[in-house]
């Protein structure tokens, strides 16, 4: 049963990023027609529209959401592809263990940095 | 052959053999055999063994497409050979190979062991909680149409194993269970009888059970009875997560009718003989 509650978050993470890579392409790619997100106008990557969302918590616990999603969803998926190569079980009890840690340590990196940079923008905001 | 039947065409057959006792590896040997209208495959085999080659060796018995012994490879396609007739699939030549995905005994025999341990782990019976009453039944469990519909297709499985050689996931991980055995664990988790889905989901829910499944759909193609495991194997996913998700309604097993008299049976069927034992 391990391997149903695996699939399932797998599913629903898939289904998250669905909805968080839609807003991502509705604010980065279609910001010339939308300006959604982006008050200075121009690119939405511009310095001034990227701080002003990276200084919104809304936007912090987004990144977060979908750097921890994104890298769930990838993760099983690769374990699932090289589990399909019959490997040895220690050796498929090291690669869980491998993208287990890999994981837990770009999630760290992933959610320190948004924090960094929703502090900075804040800072910057106030200053 | 009966002496009616008129020859319409040679062909060739090109028959791989493998005796792991003398050969290295399986190799192709062709045969040339007259056929006629209506042959069957397994009819080419007999022709063979009686008049070329009497050490080819295959696996058959009911010769109608039931007891689903016969299974192999034929022109790279895995289905029955009782169940195809020569001229319909050969025109000059026709490849007979053992079931892949199977270690072979001898020539076209393929060793269906390990298809039946797998089969056996997923408890492909009726499990209930009141034993007295499977093994001494004193009435008739009651199972509308609609309930029966709902397994209906997968009881006609005749355990061939030509899904489990179709399948692209058993090709490459021997591990996973297979379309057959998962077909077999969501027919019984669908009849009203059983409750015994719940023993069944620690093993279809491991992790080279149901999830393993890519849905390439050849397993529902290749099937000479027309059953459609893919689907089985998709429903058995949607339930192991709604059960995982504590989603699914908690259904009793179906009751039993006490007595004669309370069940409907059709119009003109004679009553039951007495109990002998």
């Amino acid at each position: 049963m391990r391997e149903t509650k695996y699939w399932t978050w797998h599913m629903a993470a898939g289904v998250v990023i669905f909805f968080l890579l839609g807003l991502h392409m509705l604010i980065m790619h279609l910001g010339g027609t939308t300006h959604l997100f982006a008050p200075f106008g121009g690119e939405a990557v511009s310095k001034v529209n990227s701080v002003f969302r990276d200084g919104r918590l809304f936007f912090t616990v987004t990144y977060i959401l979908l750097l921890g999603v994104a890298l769930y969803h990838g993760l099983y998926g690769l374990r699932t592809i090289l589990f399909e190569l019959t490997l040895k079980p220690i050796v498929e009890k090291l690669v869980t263990f491998v993208f287990v840690v890999l994981g837990l340590g770009l999630f760290g990196l992933g959610t320190w940095a948004a924090i960094v940079v929703h502090a900075i923008a804040k800072t910057g905001a106030r200053g | 052959m009966p002496e009616s039947a008129k020859t319409v065409r040679e062909i060739s057959f090109h028959v791989t053999r493998y005796n792991p006792e003398n050969d290295r590896a399986p190799y192709i040997k062709t045969y040339t055999v007259p056929v006629h209208e209506g042959m069957t495959v397994l009819d080419g085999l007999h022709y063979i063994k009686e008049n070329l080659d009497p050490s080819l060796a295959w696996r058959y018995s009911c010769r109608m497409g039931v007891c689903g012994s016969c299974g192999m490879l034929l022109n790279g396609h895995p289905t029955l050979a009782c169940n195809t007739q020569i001229l319909h699939i050969a025109n000059a030549d026709l490849t007979v190979a053992p079931l892949p995905n199977f270690e072979i005994i001898r020539d076209l025999v393929p060793d269906l062991a390990i298809m039946f341990d797998k089969h056996r782990s997923l408890k492909p019976y009726v499990v209930r909680t009141d034993e007295a009453e499977i093994n001494d039944p004193a009435g008739e469990f009651y199972q509308s149409p609609e309930d029966l519909e709902a397994y209906l297709q997968y009881t006609y499985c005749i355990k061939c194993a030509c899904c489990m050689a179709a399948c692209p996931t058993l090709a490459t991980d021997a591990r996973y269970l297979g379309p057959m055995p998962l077909a077999a664990a969501q027919r019984y988790n669908e009849d009203t009888r059983d409750d015994g889905r719940r023993e069944r989901n620690r093993q279809t829910g491991r992790a080279y059970g149901a999830f393993r499944c890519h849905y390439a759909g050849e397993c529902s193609r290749a099937c000479p009875k027309g059953v459609d495991p893919a689907k089985a194997i998709q429903h058995l996913k949607r339930r192991l997560v709604l059960d995982y998700l504590h989603l699914s309604r908690r259904k009793k097993p179906c009751a039993k009718l006490h007595g004669p008299g309370q069940g409907k049976p059709l119009p003109n069927i004679p009553a039951a003989p007495a109990k002998t034992a």
